[in-house]
């Protein structure tokens, strides 16, 4: 295949050029998923017992060869966080992606606009006041709440991006509003909560794996695995709607609906995983610009690598997050920024005529 | 060859009227025919109507082909200049819109073809953000033609372009239009461009057609003072050709 590929470039016609060109975007992916497996491998070797990798990998791939313990810690204990940290990076990262294309806007993000927020006040109501947004299954109540809130922030600003007259910068400043509502909200809940509650807020607020569990990564996967090819069979048109709305239409796609269906989609993916870890923010935003400047925005290439972009940012900051403090976990959510800011910096300054 | 006539058409955006009774005579393919009319005309309105992407009363006919609405092809001003693509992606993904993701060697000679044919192959894998803004009118050009269409409905294709790419692109067109039997309209401020390249013309003028029918019966002193506010002379150059030229524009009210 390679000789076939040289070939075509020594005639330098633009085909054989761009056959080139898709064959190192399919290596750079290869590349993610590689990386992606060695970093879920480490994140389950390390915790307040570390094991060899070696021998991670041997209970991962030949269980019964190992011994009880290790395969409880390996498959019971750490696979469902270290699961956890790449579902919820691959969701938000998509739904950052996603949310970029359809409001043109390299600023957008469930973190920056505002549905992260919403998210935290909706957990907060059920922490703090004991209130069910949606009072069915009392014992879901927090996630169901967050996830509610999200949904409503995230159709706010959908329809608030349809109406007329508004514009990028709109969406923006309508986000920041969001962020800042919701957390004033949250902020007058922490003041009037118990000491007990109070605790719960903050730690939920701050984003933890820890309590991850089976279930929880199995709907988290579940969405973004019914997301993803939903968003893949509008590759072209979705990626049609960055050359500009009217040449979009030009193009035969009905713009209106192309975005409210990807806007529901999005909604889902950036509240699922928010109601179940808590705020996680930086790997929406951040994930689907690191995609962009790798594969670009065909979204052939760029929504599987902001798949594993998000995963890989999600997964890195597991194990960073272990380290830090030998034997204590801190919250993912602090550690995301600072994982994600150096190597988003290097990027940038490495490859600045590709950025947005 | 294509025929395109508009009976009747007119155009709205929600409770407001913006075109309204727009009627042509049959407008055949194999040449072009310009659009033209001041700021606000509602020119960009008609294209979109005739390409089914704005709402309104009235027919568009289309006769003369096998293919349905679909062979219209209307080219925006808007050129994507943020998007992260290539010039041969965002060509490619004109051509590959409602298709699977499979791409064959057949799809890519053609955009190679229409690249060449448009003499922008050397910017091929240049990035649209790093292009200059007429270098991307070319690449929009490029993204139409790929889709060959039978009506094309090119929205301001020159604004961005200087002097020797406006003759080029027009140039180009003329002869794309004569040899393919493509019918092109082409909306355009530089009436000069309108009396050297297009047989037709149809001027819009607050929502309406001010004129319509060959292009030196339309352009006329009488026209550019009633729908420019400009007082000016159609008269033949050294070369027996029409132009324009402006004595002044009429004071604002």
């Amino acid at each position: 295949m390679m000789v076939a590929i040289a070939d075509e470039i020594s005639g330098l016609e633009g085909r054989g050029r761009y056959r080139a060109l898709v064959a190192r975007r399919i290596l750079i992916l290869s590349g993610l998923i590689a990386a992606l497996f060695l970093s879920v491998a480490v994140d389950m070797a390390l915790g307040p017992a570390n094991y060899p990798l070696a021998d991670v990998l041997t209970a991962l791939f030949s269980s019964d060869t190992v011994t009880d313990q290790l395969r409880v810690v390996i498959w019971d204990i750490r696979m469902p966080i270290a699961l956890m940290a790449v579902t919820v990076g691959a969701s938000l990262s998509v739904a950052g992606a996603q949310m970029q294309t359809i409001l043109a806007n390299p600023l957008a993000s469930p973190f920056t606009l505002g549905i992260s927020a919403a998210a935290g006040f909706g957990a907060a109501l059920g922490l703090v006041a004991g209130v069910a947004v949606f009072p069915v299954a009392v014992q879901y109540m927090v996630p169901l709440n967050a996830f509610l809130m999200a949904m409503l922030a995230a159709l706010f600003i959908h329809f608030a991006s349809t109406m007329h007259g508004v514009t990028v910068e709109t969406i923006v400043l309508l986000g920041i509003a969001l962020v800042f509502t919701f957390n004033a909200a949250l902020s007058l809940l922490e003041y009037l909560a118990s000491e007990q509650a109070l605790a719960a807020v903050v730690f939920w607020t701050m984003g933890s794996l820890t309590k991850a569990t089976w279930p929880k990564v199995w709907i988290t996967a579940a969405v973004l695995i019914v997301a993803v090819p939903l968003f893949a069979r509008h590759a072209w048109a979705l990626t049609a709607l960055r050359l500009g709305d009217d040449k979009a239409a030009s193009f035969g796609i009905n713009v209106r609906r192309l975005r409210l269906e990807t806007m529901l989609i999005v909604s889902l993916l950036a509240a699922i995983p928010v109601s179940f870890v808590g705020t996680i923010g930086f790997v929406g935003l951040v994930g689907p610009h690191i995609a962009r400047m790798l594969v670009g925005e065909d979204q052939r290439f760029f929504l599987p690598a902001s798949v594993l972009c998000g995963a890989l940012l999600l997964s890195v900051t597991s194990v960073v997050s272990k380290m830090i403090i030998p034997g204590a976990v801190l919250p993912i959510g602090i550690i995301t920024a600072l994982v994600g800011v150096p190597f988003f910096f290097v990027l940038i300054f490495t490859n600045r005529r590709r950025a947005w | 060859m294509v025929a395109l006539r508009l009976d009747a058409v007119g155009a709205t955006y929600g409770r407001r009227t913006v075109l309204s009774g727009i009627d042509t005579g049959t407008l055949r393919g194999g040449g072009l025919t310009a659009v033209i009319g001041p700021n606000a005309a509602g020119k960009s309105t008609l294209f979109k109507r005739i390409a089914g992407l704005a709402a309104g009363p009235g027919l568009v006919h289309l006769t003369d082909t096998e293919k349905g609405p679909e062979t219209i092809c209307y080219m925006p001003q808007d050129t994507g200049a943020n998007a992260v693509l290539t010039v041969y992606e965002s060509v490619l993904l004109s051509a590959k819109q409602g298709s699977g993701w499979k791409v064959k060697n057949g799809e890519l000679a053609e955009i190679d073809r229409v690249l060449a044919a448009l003499r922008i192959d050397d910017l091929a894998f240049r990035g649209l953000g790093e292009l200059s803004g007429g270098q991307r009118q070319l690449v929009s050009i490029a993204q139409a033609l790929v889709r060959k269409p039978e009506v094309l409905l090119m929205d301001e294709p020159t604004s961005a372009l200087d002097l020797f790419r406006q003759i080029e692109v027009l140039g180009f067109m003329k002869r794309l239009a004569e040899q393919s039997g493509m019918a092109v309209l082409i909306a355009l401020h530089d009436l000069n461009h309108a009396l050297r390249y297009c047989d037709d013309t149809i001027v819009i003028s607050g929502g309406s057609v001010a004129a319509s029918g060959p292009t030196h019966q339309v352009i006329t002193a009488e026209m550019l003072k009633s729908v420019y506010r400009v007082e000016a002379r159609v008269e033949s150059c050294s070369h027996g050709r029409p132009v324009i030229i402006v004595d002044d524009s009429i004071p604002l009210r």
